[in-house]
């Protein structure tokens, strides 16, 4: 029996206050990928906590999103690059419902009963046309989870449904920006049984009674349409887990993923969980919490994350941010695009962060080098990874001419532990608070999109 | 390894110099020939007599045709070469040493560029195709870097430090107000100087060097031949060159508070020169105030001041026009402008005109030794060149 053997989450910085957008939009906040964050950089951050405490080791990589920075071109690849995993990995990309999210685990359960390990990433920025309820109730997140067979599962996958629904509920052509939706209340009303029959039977699977869930997770991309569920399992308000509506949104694709991470986060051995996502059908899964959850948690919990945020972001930076709103361009002329044969040359640099070492001095140097600039010793190099090293803050500056959608740009010259300086920027920061000797962290952002194609590298952060 | 140095084997004999600023009605071929008129006529020679041409231009052209075409000079050998912010001075030096090695009697050194064609206020310059990950700081951010790192080290108050900052740039505003071919011909009160809008950390607007357009020329030959030309040559004591291994940018040890490539060359330059005590024995200077930090730290990396003192010094007036070691005279970077291609012989235009008497109501009392000072790149991963001159 296949099961998760790791999870990690990440939710953005930035939350967007509803009663910024307006009066009509609703209380509470939606979590906000930065202007320098997308679907594959937020994927990168979740599945760094899988991949942090060195025990998982895919063969396959399944991305779940509705929002791929690149309709064509893997998606995927990058981010097995920025995570240092080998080209020898297969990886394939879902999207085109929210719920190929929980979709996506289904199918690595399966995977990992054939002894397939699977990483699984849901990932999404969800973008709604301004003043719209997609705009206000979306949020923007990621969630990561090793699956695979049940040796050394935190928890174990005990029954799975699925359900495939043609209706026309919430959809998107490709060359628009924002969904659309029919009335809700079709949806909701051809939806509401498809969620109670597939819930059923992942139950009848599992073996298991409704009163014996610790929690019951309950996403859909169209609210009102898994509303009736509970009253319809006979479930106690207690085991509904919080949706997340006041403080991230539905994260897309990711929403489901979160959800359980943040369920995993308190969970206790013998926990059993059900999870349903509801878009164009149903997915629904039913877990089992083995004794190995204390162990196997992340270093950031689903809340840590919600709670370091920064909450004061004006509407129009959040529609500036989207692309939604034209704005005076900086003073500065748009930034080249990365020419491909360097970016391929490089990648061990730019996207996993691997600096080299020499080995007759020890010195450290990003981006590698072939001859040390320390002893002179020339092709001495051993490849070393920078991306989980701390570093502070050797000097810096404000730049308020740069090219970037947050002036000022906040850059520093950062000093890792162990040796080692970069001159990089900095995100996730208030700039009046930086100082000199400041300890930051590095994370894999998008530095912007020129020439049509995106420019991916890492930037150093304050501790969240 | 040596640097033997050309020591009054070559002189100046004649120099040109354009208006600098906001040149909309001259492309840079024209201020490539009114820079050759003014050096040839400085010089007292038909165009014919020079053997040979160097022209520094960072980005204003490309290849020798872009002077050879615009002078229309008759196959002659004409050399572009680029070294950043260092161009000027670097076509200078080629051209010294190539009258030294005898290939030829007389040559000229010309710098130029047309910064205000991009329509950006800043800097803007085009780099290889690359992997994106190199920092996209402007040259502001760059430099300002300097500033809490030296306030730090020293234990200067920022406050302090800002006041140190806005008095370099006072003074440089003040000696540019007495220079006709200045970009920037008026005095500013040190209160507007300390709260104009901020462009990087520390630095506002008027802690940044003009950028504009404009060319200077010098014309070469070696020491011998120089009163062919002129009664009152002046002549090269030292010519000093490094390119750092960018050990700066690498490396935790350095601290922003000094360029080890300024120190380097001006050690350089002051052995070929046989200068002890630059403090005493350089009766001015030009360098490179591209920021106004730039120059605090130069004034220590140059020797002018002791570490941690160069503060002190700039609070004192030790480098204002009429203090004891006036450096930037012609107003500087700063004042002057900075035409890339056209800054380092810019600087010992200054050099020629205050060595034969000639700086007017900027003249600096019986100069003996004059030092120009450029440099490109940026603090920890630069190139900066040093030259000596004197009668």
């Amino acid at each position: 029996m296949a099961g998760i053997t790791r999870y990690g989450s990440y939710v953005p910085f930035f939350r967007l206050q509803r009663s910024a957008i307006g009066p009509a939009a609703g209380r509470g906040e939606r979590a906000v990928a930065s202007y320098d964050e997308d679907t594959v950089s937020m994927a990168a951050e979740a599945a760094r906590q899988v991949l942090d405490a060195g025990d998982v080791t895919p063969d396959t990589l399944i991305l779940a999103t509705t929002s791929p920075p690149y309709a064509e071109k893997s998606n995927a690849a990058t981010i097995l690059a920025a995570l240092d995993l080998p080209e020898t990995i297969r990886s394939v990309e879902m999207g085109a419902s929210t719920r190929t999210g929980l979709g996506a685990l289904s199918l690595a359960a399966d995977l990992g009963d054939a002894g397939r390990r699977c990483l699984v990433v849901g990932s999404d920025v969800v973008i709604g046309a301004p003043g719209g309820p997609r705009e206000s109730q979306g949020g923007d997140a990621a969630a990561a989870f090793a699956v695979g067979p049940d040796d050394g599962a935190l928890a174990r996958f005990i029954g799975r449904a699925s359900a495939t629904t043609e209706l026309l509920d919430v959809w998107r052509l490709p060359e628009d920006r924002f969904a659309r939706q029919w009335e809700e209340r079709f949806g909701a009303d051809t939806l509401a049984p498809v969620i109670a029959d597939t819930a059923t039977r992942a139950l009848k699977q599992a073996g298991c009674e409704p009163t014996d869930l610790a929690c019951v997770i309950l996403d859909s991309a169209n609210p009102r349409a898994a509303a009736g569920l509970p009253l319809a399992l006979g479930l106690k308000p207690e085991q509904v887990a919080d949706p997340l509506s006041s403080s991230v949104g539905r994260a897309g694709a990711a929403h489901a993923g979160l959800l359980l991470a943040r369920a995993l986060d308190t969970a206790k051995a013998g926990d059993r969980i059900l999870i349903t996502s509801l878009s164009d059908g149903c997915e629904a899964l039913v877990l089992e919490v083995t004794d190995r959850i204390d162990a196997s948690r992340p270093s950031h919990t689903v809340d840590t994350w919600i709670e370091a945020k920064r909450t004061d972001l004006p509407y129009n930076a959040y529609l500036k941010w989207r692309g939604i709103l034209p704005f005076e361009p900086p003073r500065r002329p748009d930034p080249d695009r990365p020419g491909a044969p360097p970016m391929r040359r490089n990648e061990g640099w730019k996207l996993s962060f691997t600096g080299s070492r020499c080995r007759s001095c020890e010195t450290g140097h990003l981006p590698p080098q072939r001859v040390c600039v320390s002893c002179g010793a020339v092709d001495e190099m051993n490849p070393e990874r920078f991306a989980n090293k701390s570093c502070r803050i050797a000097t810096y500056t404000l730049d308020h001419l740069a090219y970037t959608l947050q002036p000022p740009m906040v850059a520093a010259v950062v000093d890792f532990d162990g040796g080692g300086r970069l001159t990089c920027e900095l995100t996730d920061v208030a700039p009046e608070q930086v100082a000199i000797g400041d300890e930051l962290e590095m994370t894999f952002r998008r530095l912007y999109t020129g020439q049509g194609v995106h420019n991916y590298f890492w930037k150093a952060r304050p501790r969240r | 390894m040596a640097s033997n140095g050309i020591k009054d084997r070559v002189a100046i004999v004649g120099m040109g110099c354009t208006p600098f600023g906001e040149r909309w009605d001259k492309s840079g071929e024209d201020l490539l020939v009114d820079a050759a008129k003014d050096v040839y006529a400085s010089a007292n020679v038909e165009p014919d007599a020079v053997d040979a041409y160097w022209l520094g231009t960072m980005g204003s052209g490309t290849s020798g045709l872009m002077l050879s075409e615009a002078l229309k000079l008759p196959y002659k050998p004409v050399t572009r070469l680029e070294n950043m912010c260092a161009t000027g001075s670097e076509a200078m030096r080629n051209a010294a040493y190539a009258v030294a090695s005898g290939a030829y009697d007389l040559v000229m050194a010309i710098g130029v560029e047309k910064l205000k064609d991009s329509g950006y206020s800043g800097l803007v310059t085009s780099r290889p195709p690359d992997d994106g990950t190199s920092a996209s700081m402007t040259a502001p951010a760059m430099f300002s870097l300097l500033a809490p790192a030296y306030a730090k080290k020293y234990g200067v108050d920022e406050g302090e430090l800002k006041e140190v900052i806005s008095r370099i740039a006072w003074k440089n505003h003040c000696n540019g107000a007495k220079n006709p071919k200045a970009q920037f011909r008026k005095e500013v009160p040190m209160e507007r100087i300390q709260n104009s809008p901020r462009v990087a950390g520390m630095f506002g607007i008027f802690d940044c060097s003009g950028v504009s357009d404009g060319s200077a020329a010098a014309i070469l030959c070696r020491a011998e031949d120089a009163h062919k030309y002129t009664d009152s040559p002046i002549f090269i004591k030292a010519l000093s060159f490094a390119a750092g291994p960018a050990e700066g940018a690498y490396s935790q040890d350095y601290d922003f508070t000094t360029f080890q490539e300024v120190v380097a060359s001006a050690q350089d330059a002051y052995g070929q020169a046989g200068v002890a005590n630059p403090r005493e024995e350089i009766s001015m200077a030009e360098v490179h105030d591209c920021f106004t930090a730039t120059e605090l730290v130069l004034m220590e990396d140059l020797g002018f001041s002791a570490r941690g003192e160069g503060w002190k010094d700039v609070l004192g007036g030790r480098f204002d026009g009429d203090g004891a070691q006036p450096v930037n005279p012609d107003g500087g970077l700063k004042s002057f402008g900075h035409p890339i291609g056209a800054s380092g012989l810019r600087m010992m235009y200054e050099m020629w005109l205050q060595l034969r008497g000639e700086a007017g109501e900027r003249q600096i009392a019986e100069p003996k030794l004059g030092l120009t000072h450029n440099l490109g790149g940026q603090p920890g991963r630069c190139v900066s060149f040093v030259s000596i001159v004197g009668k």
